[in-house]
């Protein structure tokens, strides 16, 4: 049977990097998600698209490409030398740039609808009252997509939460440092270890209906205050 | 409408009749052994007329799958623990099972001399050593013995990366990762010399690979003749060509 520290270390590590990732998506996703609202560039639903292909693409297209981006003859062989390594795969900071990247979509999206949601209007409004750009921004536009913003903090986090091949395929399997929860349970598995598995399996079933739950609340209750 | 139903009605008992011609074989094979496995289906297919159709994985997670119905007619294993297992649990023919083939570990790198590997292990100039699970793969258990006998698991094992197979812990390698790893020789026998480490054959315990009959496979003929094939000496010949020694067959 699983003792707690075997429980703690993945459980753990996963809440670390799921926080990490949706609190670094909350600041990279706003201006995109900004932009992509208020921009009238031609080929902007190409950068839109490109944001969008996590969500599409399989973790195996996704991690095999980051394999050999994090590699010595990628660019993580440029940037891993900063602190004395030789490639991003294997650690904690390559996973939390392969989920940042997987989850982005899941962020992006609900603030461009919510943004878009909040239509010209108020700024236009805040304009004539003096207001500049930055001010009406953080004063109008950032309370008026808060439903945008819990929506996809809920979704990144339980999103990264659940992430798999991509770890599987970059991570190297190591205790404390990039074995997350879903790589333990497949471990259990393999292994035919079937109890330890269902104990963190099912405590991710429950995780995700929480989540899920969450989330309509959060549409139905403050979409409804500010819509 | 009327012309897919058209199409349907003549297309459909030509799939059906296919098998009185040729016969499929579905097989369960351990990662290690997909480029042999590969050439001897395609003679098993040329003699025959039968094909043979591959799952490739760790034999750990192929084990699972079988116990959970999968759909395998043939089980190569890369152990000789779950063909057995596999019979005590009902799910393989009293029998069928016999090792196919003895697997060598090696120690493998792009980058460094490996000579000596011993030498470079003890050394420990690097970060990364690639391995494949030890716990599912027998290719990643031998090397934790390998390490183990050199006295090293307490310098090594914080450098360790683990694959899930051992076709991963070569990615590992391969992709550049990490600078070092232990693969099985058939997936670098065509490596130069200098970069690949023969582990010496007392410092682990033979790898024997067996291979089992699965009951779904029972009523099939070409399953049986396609495990009798694996002890031909044109099948033998294919494995000693990618680094194996041909098993006992028995």
């Amino acid at each position: 049977m699983l003792s707690a520290g075997e429980i703690a270390q993945p459980v753990g590590l996963t809440l670390m990097l799921a926080l990490i990732v949706t609190s670094l998506l909350l600041v990279i996703a706003t201006p995109i998600g900004w932009w992509l609202c208020r921009s009238r560039a031609a080929w902007k639903e190409a950068v839109a698209a490109v944001v969008s292909l996590p969500l599409v693409l399989p973790p195996t297209v996704l991690g095999f490409y980051l394999l050999l981006a994090f590699g010595p003859n990628g660019p993580g062989g440029l940037v891993a030398p900063l602190w004395g390594a030789r490639t991003l795969a294997f650690s904690f900071e390559g996973l939390v740039i392969a989920s940042v990247i997987y989850s982005l979509p899941f962020m992006v999206q609900p603030l461009r609808n919510a943004f878009e949601a909040m239509g010209e209007e108020p700024l236009e409004v805040a304009a004539t009252l003096g207001a500049g750009p930055w001010q009406s921004f953080f004063r109008i536009a950032l309370p008026m997509a808060r439903a945008g913003y819990l929506t996809g903090a809920v979704l990144t986090f339980a999103h990264t939460v659940g992430e798999f091949g991509v770890v599987l395929m970059i991570g190297g399997n190591i205790p404390g440092e990039t074995k997350v929860l879903s790589i333990a349970i497949y471990d259990y598995v393999e292994r035919l270890e079937w109890g330890n598995a269902h104990i963190l399996a099912a405590g991710m079933v429950v995780f995700s209906f929480v989540v899920i739950t969450a989330v309509m609340m959060i549409d139905r209750r403050v979409g409804r205050v500010v819509g | 409408m009327r012309r897919i139903a058209l199409l349907l009605c003549v297309g459909l008992p030509v799939f059906a009749m296919a098998p009185a011609f040729a016969a499929e074989v579905s097989a369960a094979v351990a990662a290690n052994f997909t480029k042999p496995a590969e050439e001897i289906a395609a003679a098993f297919t040329a003699k025959t007329g039968d094909t043979v159709t591959f799952s490739f994985g760790a034999t750990g997670a192929l084990y699972t799958q079988i116990t959970q119905g999968a759909p395998f007619e043939v089980f190569l294993s890369a152990d000789n623990k779950r063909p057995a297992q596999a019979v005590t649990d009902g799910l393989g023919v009293d029998g069928s099972v016999f090792t196919y083939a003895v697997g060598k570990v090696v120690l493998y790198s792009p980058a460094l001399d490996l000579t000596d590997g011993a030498v470079v292990l003890s050394a420990n100039q690097f970060q990364h050593l690639a391995i494949a699970d030890p716990k599912t793969a027998p290719y990643g258990a031998a090397a934790m013995e390998t390490i183990e006998k050199l006295g090293l698991t307490g310098a090594l094992t914080p450098k360790l990366v683990t694959g899930e197979n051992i076709s991963q812990a070569l990615q590992f390698i391969d992709s550049g990762n990490a600078e070092l790893g232990f693969v099985a020789l058939s997936q670098v026998i065509d490596k130069p010399a200098l970069q690949v480490w023969r582990v010496p054959a007392e410092d682990y315990s033979p790898i024997l690979q067996d291979a089992v009959l699965l009951k779904t496979g029972e009523a099939n003929p070409a399953a049986a003749a396609f495990l009798l094939f694996l002890k031909s000496d044109e099948a033998r010949a294919i494995m000693e060509k990618y680094g194996y020694e041909a098993g006992s067959g028995t």
